[in-house]
């Protein structure tokens, strides 16, 4: 792999930019088989790769996508990176993948334009206020940033919007992380994906996982649309499909699959420059590099697979936006897209061992995979290597369901379900 | 976007609706008997299948009556509208037979 540099560019452009190498091998099967196949070609499963090789020296590793490098969530989501979580197994889990992206593109010598633009709560009632003040300082108390903002302050902090008392829920504070911030979601899995390649991964595209055979009640391979992989151990990282890629080893699992659609406006020019979100009028709004406000706002309420999002969802969240900012009252939407999350009773992840030999998952991020990347593969690369969880993940297992230790994330998911 | 049909007041707009999640999951007869695995499975386990879904709805804005809906979760065809608690022969049909769909090509999106 070519190192990316000032120099590399001056080089390639005496050559009119025709002679790059690609950014990843694009392979086909290994005959002998892998010591582990990860099922599912997204950020999560480009990152488990990555750390597999990285962290743990195994490198005869295939990634297996059925259709194109983040063509599921990791190309659909809003791009919003924060670690507000309240509970302590959370903000640890999400403070070490935000940690890992700030050093990301160093790391991948790939920019990922992550950009710590500061994400702000809003509050627009007691109850919000309340939890907000509660959980900066639970935040605090894990040493994350965190600040509470009077409505003042968050006019001060972003200038378009609006705090009239005259509105249906007027705004009365909000939280603040100042190193949140948003990053290039498709640069995420691409440079997961190049790093991975450079250390010895297999990267297969556009081959679907058809089965997952056993013998003896363990893992040894996964049947694929190229022919069956053999493979010592097997993870599923397939997020909206999970339980479908479950469901081939008579595994069952405590999600449900919802759409979640977000869209984004025609282009203008810089106006907003942090994340907005609130959980009471729900929507959340930044704006790209390319000038579109990117939004989004909560899942359908009942289960799918269809990659699509109703439009009264829609109605609501324009609405919502529009209260916060009366500014946008005339911009013109230009697209809208769904992707499908696969949503957990607690609103919490599931990155385990399963009750299968050699079996292993990573699923249930629901509404918020995207700011988990780096650190949901580290962790889950460390659990296939060693066989036993990370200490990051050892309270995110499958037995939290059978022994009642839920971590009830739903007020910090942003997203009501 | 769904268009119900309420079997008291006809096809109405889902947005007049509330979904009440997979049907046919009765409440344990003996809830002391259970083990925490069980209480798992009833609790938290869901079938989340790729295709036909059996599952509850309740007309909150209409007659506020339950009644169970199939609906393809692909393609959000409803496939058929029936009373709670019916277990007709219809109901015992295996589910991929009910319907033939073809699964848009991702990326589609909208």
């Amino acid at each position: 792999m070519a190192k990316y540099s000032i120099f590399s560019l001056v080089k390639n452009a005496a050559s009119h930019h025709q002679n790059w190498d690609r950014a990843w091998r694009d392979n086909r099967p290994k005959a002998d088989g892998y010591d582990v196949v990860i099922i599912g070609g997204g950020g999560h499963g480009l990152a488990t790769a990555y750390y597999l090789a990285k962290e743990h020296g195994i490198t005869n590793v295939a990634v297996i996508e059925r259709s194109w490098l983040g063509g599921g969530n990791t190309g659909r989501n809003t791009t919003i990176i924060r670690s507000n979580y309240l509970w302590d197994e959370s903000a640890a889990l999400y403070e070490k993948s935000l940690q890992l992206y700030e050093g990301l593109s160093q790391e991948l010598n790939y920019n990922i334009m992550f950009s710590q633009r500061g994400v702000l709560n809003l509050a627009h009632n007691l109850g919000d206020v309340r939890e907000g003040m509660r959980r900066v300082n639970a935040l605090r108390l894990n040493g994350i940033d965190s600040e509470w903002l009077t409505a003042e302050q968050v006019k001060e902090f972003c200038p378009i919007i609006n705090i009239s008392k005259d509105v249906r829920y007027p705004i009365m504070g909000g939280t603040l992380q100042r190193r949140a911030g948003t990053a290039r979601h498709d640069a995420v899995a691409w440079g997961f994906a190049r790093a991975a390649s450079a250390r010895g991964v297999d990267i297969i595209q556009n081959c679907e996982v058809t089965g997952i055979r056993r013998e003896n009640g363990k893992v040894v391979g996964v049947e694929t649309s190229m022919g069956f992989v053999k493979a010592g151990k097997v993870g599923i990282v397939a997020a909206g499909h999970s339980s479908v890629v479950a469901g081939m080893a008579d595994l069952r699992l405590p999600v449900e699959s919802h759409p979640l659609q977000a869209l984004v406006s025609e282009p203008v020019k810089p106006v907003i420059d942090c994340v907005v979100m609130s959980n009471t009028v729900h929507v959340y709004v930044s704006q790209s590099d390319k000038g579109e406000l990117v939004m989004g706002a909560g899942i359908d309420a009942y289960t799918g697979y269809g990659q699509r999002g109703s439009f009264h969802v829609i109605e609501h969240q324009m609405g919502a936006l529009l209260e916060l900012f009366p500014i946008f009252s005339r911009l013109r939407m230009l697209r809208q897209w769904g992707g499908i999350v696969d949503v957990c009773p607690d609103a919490s992840p599931i990155i385990s061992k399963t009750p299968v030999e050699n079996l292993f998952i990573n699923c249930g991020w629901g509404t918020g995979g995207f700011k988990a990347t780096p650190g949901s593969g580290f962790v889950f690369a460390h659990t296939i290597a060693r066989g036993e969880p990370h200490a990051l993940n050892a309270a995110f297992g499958l037995e939290r369901f059978t022994t009642g230790h839920l971590i009830d994330e739903h007020g910090a998911a942003a997203v009501a379900h | 976007m769904l268009l119900i049909n309420c079997p008291w007041c006809g096809p109405r707009d889902e947005t007049e609706f509330g979904y009440g999640g997979e049907a046919h999951r009765a409440r344990p007869a003996d809830p002391s008997s259970l083990g925490d695995a069980e209480w798992a499975e009833f609790l938290f386990m869901r079938t989340n299948p790729k295709g036909a879904h059996r599952e509850r709805w309740v007309h909150s804005h209409g007659c506020r009556r339950w009644f169970n809906v199939e609906r393809h979760t692909v393609t959000n065809q409803i496939l058929r509208v029936y009373p709670i608690g019916g277990t007709d022969a219809v109901a015992e049909r295996p589910v991929e037979q009910v319907v033939e769909t073809k699964e848009p090509k991702q990326g589609s999106g909208s």
